[in-house]
């Protein structure tokens, strides 16, 4: 049986692992490569860093961070950040990364998404849609830069679109949950599971594993992916990193233990 | 010594570290020279099916493999479309493999609708894998086995006896193949921990 992913995501900023909440608010958490070798460790299902200066500051990717991360990581990683050319992603790829996301130039430029999948085979190519809720009417919208462009799109009908396009996992990031810790947007993921066929993974929200739990539940097997979950512990926030053993793994997979 | 080959697929620093950290001697082959002294050879791969073959022969090590795996036995592993280029050919494409396993490299998607199954494509994540018994690069993971995926093609065979390992995606699919000393599996064991490790470390050690 295919088991649902779960996902530690981090942050990448000024060189530093960094925690936001909101895209706001960066708080320092420790350095990226100790942080990928306790989650080799703790052995997670795969990895996402996200650079979240690159795309802003227009600058290319970091490749000689992207080098060692992949050199120390012994879990699947994906990485993102800056990557607005085929041949960024090829490298990255060949870097020994298992996949490339794109975000802000994927919705600028869905053409990109086609030709970065003709170049590393769309089953490396990762599309994350940064999503705002309307309080107000309750719709859903999809940010760019870092969640300060507005676009006026509907996440469902773009990861279709994007699908289409030829990407192979469509990440969808709520804004207004990151760093929350109130539990993911259920609704949304199961809406946007609906409407592809390719894998989701759904973050922004987790404050525990119960929120986990909540999530393959509604949706089934899913990536259950998340930030502050796995690098805050307690009340006050203190940096510590964590993950799920295997045992409560397998019980909020709701796999009996053999 | 096994040799990696890098023919410009694949994970080859993923395959160096793990090796180094277990102690198991290793060397990253590049030419037919490299590879000739290898008492064991690990065949890595992503992409597609053609470009990978595309590849192999450019890299000028087709001719040296052949002879190690076909008339000298060498142990060998294919990994992910290093696996699939075992086979006779693709669905994905038109170039002919290598040949040494026969079968077909099928779609996942035809092959699930076909029994009414529709589940997201690519198959992406960690699935059980059953071994068939007495496969010796699953030695000490037969009874619980599980390994990180990511693809949407795979090996069908023609004689079931090649069989090494069965995972079940809407449709119960050849995950590993063995014939004799010529392994492959389709999922990432370089990504896959302590399941990982272990299957590495067997097919470095475990053959005789």
């Amino acid at each position: 049986m295919l088991r649902a992913r779960i996902t530690p995501c981090l942050l990448v900023h000024k060189g530093g692992l960094y925690k936001t909440v909101g895209f706001k608010d960066p708080k320092y958490i420790g350095d990226p490569l100790n942080a990928v070798k306790i989650f080799n460790e703790k052995e997670a299902d795969e990895i996402v860093v996200l650079d979240i200066d690159a795309s802003a500051e227009g600058v290319e990717p970091n490749f000689k961070l992207i080098g060692h991360l992949a050199l120390e990581c012994r879990m699947p990683l994906c990485y993102g950040g800056g990557v607005k050319r085929p041949d960024q992603a090829k490298r990255i790829i060949g870097l020994g990364v298992e996949k490339v996301a794109i975000s802000s130039a994927a919705v600028e430029t869905p053409d990109l998404v086609t030709r970065i999948a003709e170049e590393v085979g769309r089953q490396s190519v990762v599309t994350v849609l940064d999503v705002r809720r309307n309080p107000a009417s309750g719709s859903h919208e999809v940010w760019t830069r870092n969640g300060r462009h507005a676009t006026g799109l509907d996440p469902v009908t773009l990861a279709s679109d994007l699908e289409a396009r030829g990407a192979g996992e469509i990440v969808i990031n709520s804004i207004d949950r990151d760093g929350a810790m109130t539990g993911y947007d259920l609704d949304l993921a199961c809406r946007v599971k609906a409407a592809i066929t390719i894998p989701l993974t759904v973050l922004g929200g987790a404050g525990s594993l119960r929120d986990i739990a909540a999530l393959i539940e509604k949706c089934g097997v899913v990536g259950a992916a998340a930030g502050s979950l796995f690098v805050f512990k307690g009340p006050f926030r203190a940096v510590l990193i964590n993950y799920p053993n295997s045992a409560q793994k397998d019980a909020l997979l709701g796999v009996a233990a053999a | 010594m096994i040799a990696i080959v890098d023919y410009g697929l694949g994970n080859i620093l993923a395959f160096v570290n793990l090796y180094k950290r277990m102690g198991v001697d290793i060397v990253v082959a590049r030419t037919a020279t490299e590879l000739a002294p290898a008492t064991r050879i690990v065949l890595p791969g992503v992409g597609a099916f053609d470009h990978a073959m595309d590849l192999l022969e450019r890299s000028g090590m087709r001719g040296t493999l052949d002879d190690l795996v076909l008339n000298r036995k060498t142990p060998v592993i294919g990994i992910c479309v290093g696996m699939q280029i075992l086979a006779e050919r693709s669905d994905e494409g038109t170039r002919s493999g290598l040949g040494w396993i026969s079968g077909e490299v099928k779609s996942l998607r035809t092959a699930q609708s076909a029994a009414n199954a529709r589940l997201p494509m690519p198959h992406m994540g960690w699935n059980d894998v059953r071994p068939v018994a007495g496969n010796p690069i699953f030695a000490g993971l037969e009874t619980d086995a599980r390994f990180y995926f990511l693809h949407s093609f795979y090996v069908n065979c023609a004689d079931a006896r090649d069989i090494g390992a069965v995972s079940d995606y809407g449709v119960e699919m050849t995950c590993a193949v063995r014939k004799g000393h010529i392994h492959g599996v389709q999922f990432h064991p370089e990504k896959s921990h302590q399941f990982g490790m272990r299957l590495l470390k067997n097919f470095a050690e475990g053959l005789h």
